[in-house]
């Protein structure tokens, strides 16, 4: 089966360095130095139809920048998003506008996602009559009643505003804004990072029901490994803005083949384990402004060699179909048994 | 062996918030003892009281909340009698608080130094110079690299893992019996969480220091604390050894918290979800909180507040919790 979403070496980069004044540099005469952080470098995948692909790694590896390139909030500096084999990335905001309706977004704070001077009827019909204006007002009605009955909000309720709502009502609402369109593909940024345990789960289901009844695909966005380790087919690890392994949930939880990969996965607090025995990784990540030479990873990998320091590695397909970018893994040295 | 008088006793502590035209009770009667060099935590979620509750301990509750009831007894003496001055002695010298963002905790615009020596000697006559040798001591023991360049630095020129443990090393200055630590590592990614939360445990074995750590987070706190307690709409659901709650929680609540673990259940089944939301301050029934989300529920349940029983070798506040012992709930 190939792919229906396809990223193909997806680079973004944001320039910081504000106006002309602050780029000028006095240091060994007077010269502009534009500050750019390198947000994503050379990123591809490819999702199935009706998977759950999610992507993790810590704090600024680039994964809400990836989860925006991907809808098209950013426009990538280079690389290609295909939907269902067609061109998106290069689209401009009008021709988008079809595709938009079939790739939704759900992001992390419900608190500030919802407009709350709308109401929830307001809100959810918004997107109805943006994507389908000759649709009638009672068929758009319908729509409404029926998307908020199937995330379990009462339709008696779309009169209230987002305040008079808890968290996890709240983050139902905005994936029942998703789904108003009808979309095959959504993409959800951190949905559950701002629930409380209890209501995760119950949000967690809820995305999974919708998958089995739609057949929705998912890109899902997540710093939570035992969360993605429970929904997702198949997972991407990032690391500094660069994919470090891509590989089936089962594979990658019993047997991750990059460096970070294991540490990452060695660090998850397990419920009812005593003590600590990950994997300690020296240093801190770097700034991803001036990235490191060669692999990204290499000033923190116990393992790194003087190839390490100056290639970048490659994406290599293993033959049980895993994605890895790592020259230790590539040459062999590092067989994990 | 003789039972010694634990270090930190807290009795029947009820936190109030004065609102306009209402008073709210966030923390309804919360009674726990920690013993030197323990390790208790307070899990719940957000909401659940287990914040104020630490804030009440040190007596630092801030209008319009305030301490309705209750005490708090500190190696023995009662907390509530202290004059703010003693009470200044008391706080971030015998008792030393963690919180959850370090860029807050950090005053921006002085160098760790002098925070550190500042801290010193609020609390110690001591000279600057022995001042800096402490700080640099217990810099060394939150493994800080190049200690010395890194006292003449400002907080934003740290990472947020180091940010935190520069933090645990101010705690640690005065040498205190009792560390808070309010999510300490809610902020951080996961490596660095499991090497601060290493830390932390290691520290309080090697100084002998008790621990009350507050957090949501039942995996972090089961890999550090030897006693948890669950909290509940501002009340005490469940307390026991760490290894009972892991394996035997007697609390519904408690029972559906550890169900709802995505570890629980095999790979992209439907996880075990407890219905419904933790009543607000303002609906607390007049009965258990829990109720209207409870399976086990009895008519009781509805009418009378539970209170938190022995039961099988554990505390428990709910009714229809049978105590094996043959002590019979009416």
């Amino acid at each position: 089966m190939s792919d229906f979403i396809e990223i193909k070496n997806l680079v973004k980069r944001f320039d910081i360095s504000g106006g002309l004044l602050e780029e000028i540099r006095f240091k060994g005469g007077i010269h502009r130095k534009k500050t750019v952080v390198h947000a994503l470098n050379g990123v591809s995948f490819g999702i199935k139809k009706g998977e759950t692909v999610s992507v993790v790694g810590e704090s600024g590896c680039g994964k809400s920048t990836l989860a925006r390139c991907v809808i098209r909030i950013y426009r990538p500096e280079s690389g290609e998003v295909l939907y269902n084999g067609t061109r998106v990335d290069n689209l401009s905001s009008s021709a988008i506008k079809p595709w938009r309706a079939k790739m939704q977004m759900v992001f992390q704070d419900p608190y500030a996602s919802l407009n709350p001077r709308m109401t929830v009827y307001q809100t959810l019909l918004e997107p109805i009559r943006f994507h389908f204006p000759n649709v009638s007002r009672s068929e758009a009605d319908d729509r409404v009643a029926t998307v908020m009955k199937q995330v379990g909000v009462d339709p008696d309720w779309r009169k209230r505003y987002p305040h008079e709502f808890s968290g996890g009502q709240r983050q139902r609402i905005s994936l029942a804004r998703a789904l108003a369109v009808k979309p095959e593909f959504i993409i959800a940024d951190e949905p559950i990072a701002a629930l409380d345990v209890s209501i995760q789960a119950q949000i967690l289901n809820l995305f999974m029901d919708l998958q089995e009844e739609q057949g929705l695909t998912y890109l899902f966005i997540s710093h939570d490994l035992s969360v993605v380790e429970h929904i997702s087919n198949r997972v991407v690890v990032m690391y500094l803005g660069s994919l470090c392994e891509f590989a089936g949930t089962e594979q990658l939880y019993t047997d991750p083949k990059h460096p970070y990969t294991r540490a990452l996965l060695s660090a998850i607090p397990r419920f009812g384990s005593e003590g600590f025995n990950h994997l300690r990784l020296p240093g801190d990540v770097p700034t991803p402004i001036n990235l490191p030479t060669g692999c990204v990873f290499h000033g923190r990998c116990p393992h790194a060699d003087e190839r390490c320091r100056r290639e970048v590695p490659a994406l290599i397909t293993a033959a049980d179909g895993r994605v890895v970018a790592c020259h230790g893994v590539e040459e062999g040295r590092l067989e994990w048994l | 062996m003789q039972k010694q008088e634990p270090l930190l006793s807290v009795r029947e502590l009820s936190v109030a918030f004065k609102m306009r035209d209402c008073v709210l009770t966030a923390v309804d009667g919360v009674s726990f003892d920690l013993d030197r060099s323990q390790r208790l935590g307070l899990v719940g979620e957000s909401g659940a009281g287990k914040s104020v509750t630490g804030f009440a301990i040190i007596n630092l509750v801030s209008r319009p909340g305030y301490i309705s009831g209750g005490q708090v007894f500190f190696e023995g003496r009662d907390l509530a009698t202290f004059s703010e001055e003693e009470m200044r002695n008391i706080r971030g010298n015998r008792i030393s608080m963690i919180f959850q963002d370090p860029m807050m905790t950090l005053n921006p615009v002085l160098t760790i130094g002098q925070q550190m020596i500042e801290t010193l000697k609020a609390h110690r006559h001591i000279s600057k110079h022995e001042a800096e040798k402490l700080a640099l001591s217990k810099l060394q023991k939150v493994a800080i690299p190049s200690p010395e360049k890194r006292l003449t630095q400002y907080p934003h020129e740290f990472s947020g893992g180091m940010r935190q443990r520069i933090v645990i090393a101010i705690a640690l200055l005065t040498s205190p019996s009792l560390i808070i630590a309010d999510e300490p590592t809610t902020a951080l990614d996961v490596t660095i969480q499991a090497d601060i939360m290493e830390l932390l445990l290691k520290l309080c074995e090697e100084e002998e220091m008790a621990l009350l750590l507050i957090t949501h987070d039942l995996a972090v706190v089961s890999q550090v604390a030897e006693r948890i307690a669950v909290m509940y709409a501002g009340r005490i659901a469940e307390l026991g050894s760490t290894e009972a709650i892991v394996n035997t929680p007697q609390h519904p609540y408690t029972q559906g918290l550890l169900k709802a673990l995505p570890q629980k259940v095999e790979r992209r089944k439907r996880l075990n979800q407890i219905p419904g939301n933790m009543p607000s301050l303002q609906e607390r029934p007049p009965g258990c909180a829990f109720y209207d989300r409870c399976e086990l529920r009895g008519e009781i349940c509805h009418r009378e507040i539970p209170r938190l029983e022995e039961k099988n070798g554990g505390l428990v506040a709910c009714h229809m919790v049978k105590d094996a012992a043959g002590k019979e709930e009416k």
